[in-house]
């Protein structure tokens, strides 16, 4: 009896059976969705920080090192018992500090995964907090490292290194940087950013769900060691630098001192300047703020971002120009009174040398109108075009008004007017040599950094031609800096023109507006600049070199508001070079003088 | 003399299905848990698999038991005996019993525990046997049909109100017995169709059932214009279907606890709440789909061992066994237990006497809903209810009963010669 029935079960049975064998075929041969969500359950891909390259100054000094900080992080769901008063005792914060800081931590995975409670907790700190670790149940430490300052020197140079913002990472096309990775913002640490940063490390693990680790993922055949980064050589030499600081303490300004042979920039003051360790760790914010707002620009990088008229140092350029152009003997001497432009120079017949000697001014605005108007064209202001023109391609050659090729971020690269600026200014063809006169002087529209003039005391040391000024001497073991700082630059000045512009310049030290410069038997060869500003006192200008013959080191200060160039920058430029060259002070008055900084009498 | 005998009648298929899914059971707790860390050998008793290779140990010396004791034992006034101790027994842990994930189905006496619901299945259906085996019994009859029903759904609604739904829904296997006596077919068809009716609805093609019901119907009257009352007899199933599909919606929402409803749900939306109710089949699919062809090897599972997966040793062993093995591995068990289910119903209907095929009908469909409804809930075609997978499960309650509800038949079968109807 209904024995026919057990077929209908039969059914039922391989019905289900078969239902199982192709759903189960879907589920684990066909869709592999199921395969990369089982791997996105248990891959934890911890990141090992690389470890970043150190800078050393030329005589491997140290400037920057990895400090190591810690992160306290925290799984609030294992937060369990927890001595809530001790807790807040032991890490120096409130208790409603606390509690936002967990009610944060909550906010993430449910509280089931390990976020940061707190960052960057300095080592001394820590250390007392490291003991009391195991008292705290769903709290562990993570470290890391910031950059940390054993001196307090070249802040801006050397550059701070922060957690990569959203600019920067929509900007890195390599795909490197991820949120929250930390990157050279600023100064070295930004220009040798991919040099510094090595190479992150990256180890797969395997997590259970609660987010603890469970060994390595396919016996860590997807790990990788990371590469520490390539520790740096600068070419600053601390001593110096540190020498140079104290001298522009108190002053507004710059300093920037080259070793003309090679374009290694020895010493680079931006005054006022901060304590680098300001700008790491976990005060970075309300630092970085604070120096923001500080009126005297603190972080602004002035030896490369301040532009300044170069004043009476651009008459160098101006001779070297007229002879090159042969329109000027270099012993020829020029009857200038003041009567095309103010002077303070004497009446009398000048030549070069004396011309540069006593910085007269109407010598120089009947030069730069020689080389200006040639008589090219019959229309003057046509033949006022092609002379400006051609005049400024010299100025170019000599790195004026062109990017210097630097080894820093943000180099400014002055100004040097061009003739559609004129045009803008005074309609086409409707201004000439009297328009365009005091560039003869280096005023007018002329912008020039303090960065370039001290180039242009390495061009003048050089004869004509320079090394493009950089900061590193050497990228890792290479002991090389980059491949664009070890060739010359000819400015197109022919080197047989330089002696005479140079004797010049060694008389303004030994008998003009230079002689607080004066170093006894070093030879120092420079030109003052008092550069007009409209804005309140003149600024305090100086460019130069020395030792005349075999020069060690060209420099340039711009002091602000400092008035005269002779007093506070010809000051400065001496001790620095009488410092570098022959290694002590021979003259502590002038060093007291520069260091009371009282330059306007 | 008789022993050897009895040894020989065995069905020995069976017996080797039996213990091949008992070992692979108990190598697959231990993977389910293996923690390198920790490192524990296959037999270290402090975990599950240690307890269990114990179970199985308890359970080889209940075989022996039951081969001992004489066959007509089970087929005696014992088993109305041991039905109404089960109902007492079911009736007292409502009372004693201790709280197990929600639902009061345990009874704790000293370091021992067990579960009367998992031997009350084995206990129902010997009481059904043995009811319906006597030759006096007719299935055509009401009151036949009744007193059958009445067994099987006593201990059932008791176990419901533990509450354990699970456990309970494991006794509407036994009314496929009925089904094969002669019980009316009728209760089944509709029973198939609501269900059918109800997927398809909760898929999301109620229209169309409505439009192919009205369809369907139309063209049956059509051929049926002769027959009035055949007419109305497809009217009123038509009318009701439809009756039925609409009101769907709100039967779930009235008939169901508002957890029974959301499990409902998330086996249609497989999006819904991945975090929450969803949260175990998302995460079971992920541990078998995630075995591949071959799977990744014994003690390479990830997602069981670290906790991805909940309850991976009881109701979700079958995801250790689809994470390391993969199809291959998942069809073996497939095919073992289809095997054990066609190969059980053979031999009930080789049976000479009623009370055993119907006690042998009884285990097969025992253990082929519990197969079915615990591998449909890990690869998500049916709402999470905590039912084992027969033998290879964790679990000593579990196991000792469906060691005993299997073997007691396959000494039945091994007497077959010797128990006629009576």
């Amino acid at each position: 009896m209904y024995r026919e029935r057990r077929f209908t079960i039969f059914v039922l049975i391989v019905l289900v059976s078969v239902t199982f064998s192709f759903r189960l075929f879907y589920i684990q041969i066909v869709d592999d969705e199921y395969k990369t969500e089982a791997e996105n359950n248990i891959i934890l891909t911890e990141t090992e920080y690389a470890y970043r390259g150190l800078l050393y100054d030329r005589n491997d000094k140290l400037l920057v090192y990895n400090n190591p900080v810690f992160d306290l992080m925290v799984v609030p769901r294992e937060v369990k018992g927890l001595d809530t008063l001790k807790f807040c005792q032991t890490l120096e914060i409130t208790k409603e500090d606390f509690e936002a800081k967990l009610k944060k931590a909550w906010n993430y995975a449910y509280g089931a995964k390990p976020s940061t409670f707190m960052e960057m907790i300095p080592e001394e700190l820590f250390a007392k907090v490291q003991d009391q670790l195991i008292n705290f149940p769903g709290f562990f430490a993570r470290s890391r490292t910031v950059r940390k300052y054993p001196h307090t020197s070249l802040a801006n140079s050397l550059g701070y290194v922060g957690e990569i913002n959203r600019r920067l990472l929509n900007r890195d096309t390599t795909n490197y940087y991820r949120q929250g990775d930390y990157i050279g913002i600023s100064g070295v640490e930004s220009e040798y950013e991919e040099q510094l940063r090595g190479t992150r490390g990256v180890r797969v693990k395997m997590r259970n769900n609660k987010g603890v680790v469970k060994g390595a993922f396919r016996d860590g055949a997807y790990d990788t060691l990371s590469v520490p980064g390539l520790d740096l050589k600068l070419t600053i030499d601390l001593a110096l630098q540190q020498y140079a600081e104290k001298l522009m303490e108190g002053k507004v300004g710059s300093l920037v001192a080259i070793e003309p042979s090679t374009g290694e920039i020895l010493a680079l003051v931006s005054a006022p300047s901060y304590d680098p360790n300001l700008l790491s760790g976990r005060d970075f914010g309300t630092n970085f703020q604070a120096l923001q707002q500080d009126s005297l620009k603190p972080i602004f990088n002035r030896p490369f971002m301040a532009m300044y008229p170069p004043g009476s140092m651009f008459k160098t350029v101006q001779s070297l120009i007229s002879l090159q152009e042969g329109v000027v003997h270099p012993y020829e001497r020029i009857y200038s009174d003041g009567t095309l432009i103010g002077d303070l120079a004497p009446n009398g017949y000048y030549d070069v040398k004396k011309a540069i000697k006593n910085s007269s001014n109407n010598y120089y605005y009947k030069v730069f109108k020689r080389v200006i108007n040639r008589k090219e064209d019959p229309n003057q202001f046509i033949d006022t075009r092609i002379g400006l023109e051609k005049w400024k391609k010299y100025v170019n050659n000599f790195a004026l008004g062109e990017v210097l090729d630097c080894d820093l971020p943000n180099v400014k690269k002055g100004y040097v007017p061009s003739l559609e600026r004129y045009d803008r200014m005074y309609g086409k063809n409707r201004w000439k040599y009297s328009n365009i006169g005091s560039l003869s002087i280096g005023q007018g529209e002329l912008l020039v950094t303090p960065l370039q003039m001290a180039n242009l005391g390495a061009i003048l040391a050089n004869k004509g031609h320079y090394f493009t000024p950089h900061i590193v001497k050497s990228i890792g073991e290479s002991g090389q800096p980059l491949e664009k700082y070890r060739t010359p630059n000819y400015v197109g000045i022919d080197s047989a023109h330089f002696p005479i512009v140079i004797d010049g310049m060694e008389l303004v030290i030994m008998e003009g507006s230079g002689t607080r410069a004066f170093v006894p038997g070093l030879g120092v060869c420079g030109k003052t600049s008092t550069v007009q500003n409209p804005h309140g006192e003149d600024h305090s200008g100086f460019m130069g070199f020395a030792p005349k013959d075999n020069p060690q080191i060209a420099i340039a200060v711009y002091v602000e508001n400092a008035g005269w160039g002779g007093r506070a920058a010809a000051s400065i430029a001496g001790l620095v070079i009488e410092k570098y060259v022959s290694g002590e002070i021979t003259r502590p008055w002038i060093e007291e003088f520069a260091l009371k900084g009282e330059f306007i009498y | 003399m008789r022993q050897s005998n009895t040894l020989y009648q065995f069905d020995w298929l069976s017996v080797v299905i039996y213990f091949a899914l008992v070992i692979l059971g108990f190598i697959n707790i231990y993977a389910a848990t293996y923690d390198e860390e920790v490192s524990n050998s296959l037999f270290s008793i402090t975990q599950n698999s240690g307890k269990q290779l114990i179970w199985i140990g308890v359970c080889t010396l209940i075989i022996i038991g039951i081969l001992i004791v004489d066959f007509r034992f089970y087929d005696s006034v014992a088993a109305y005996f041991g039905y109404g101790l089960f109902i007492f027994l079911l009736l007292a842990v409502l009372v004693f019993g201790r709280v197990v994930g929600g639902a009061q189905s345990w009874f704790e006496i000293g370091p021992f525990r067990f579960q009367p619901s998992e031997f009350a299945k084995f206990a129902t259906l010997l009481a059904l046997s043995k009811y319906l085996g006597s030759s006096l019994r007719d299935l055509s009859k009401l009151k036949h049909q009744i007193i059958s029903v009445a067994i099987i759904g006593t201990p059932a609604a008791l176990i419901l109100l533990q509450p354990d739904a699970g456990s309970a829904m494991v006794f509407l296997a036994l009314l496929f017995t009925l089904y094969r006596e002669g019980f009316t077919p009728i209760p089944f068809y509709l029973g198939f169709a609501a269900i059918f009716l109800l997927v398809v609805t909760l898929l999301g093609y109620k229209l169309a059932v409505i439009i192919a019901t009205i369809v369907i119907g139309l063209l049956l009257i059509g051929l049926y214009i002769k027959s009035i009352k055949k007419m109305v007899l497809i009217l009123i199933c038509a009318v009701s279907s439809i009756a039925y599909v609409l009101s769907i919606d709100f039967i779930i929402e009235e008939a169901l606890q508002p957890h029974q409803q959301k499990r409902v749900r998330a086996i249609f939306d497989p999006n819904f709440d991945p975090k929450g109710i969803n949260y175990n089949v998302i995460q079971s699919k992920i541990a078998i789909g995630s075995g591949g062809f071959s799977g990744k090897g014994f003690l390479n599972g990830t997602q069981t061992k670290f906790n991805f997966v909940p309850e991976q040793t009881t109701d979700f062993i079958f995801c250790t066994i689809g994470e390391e093995y993969g199809w291959v591995g998942s069809m073996v068990i497939v095919i073992l237990f289809s095997t054990l289910f066609i190969r059980l119903i053979n031999l009930a209907e080789r049976q000479k006497s009623k009370f055993a095929r119907i006690y042998g009908y009884g285990v097969s469909l025992i253990l082929f809903f519990h197969f079915t409804v615990n591998i449909a809930m890990t690869i998500g075609l049916f709402p999470v209810i905590g039912i084992p997978l027969p033998f290879i499960s964790y679990g000593g309650s579990s196991l000792i009963a469906f060691t005993i509800l299997l073997f007691i038949f396959l000494k039945l079968d091994a007497h077959r010669m010797q128990l006629f109807e009576r």
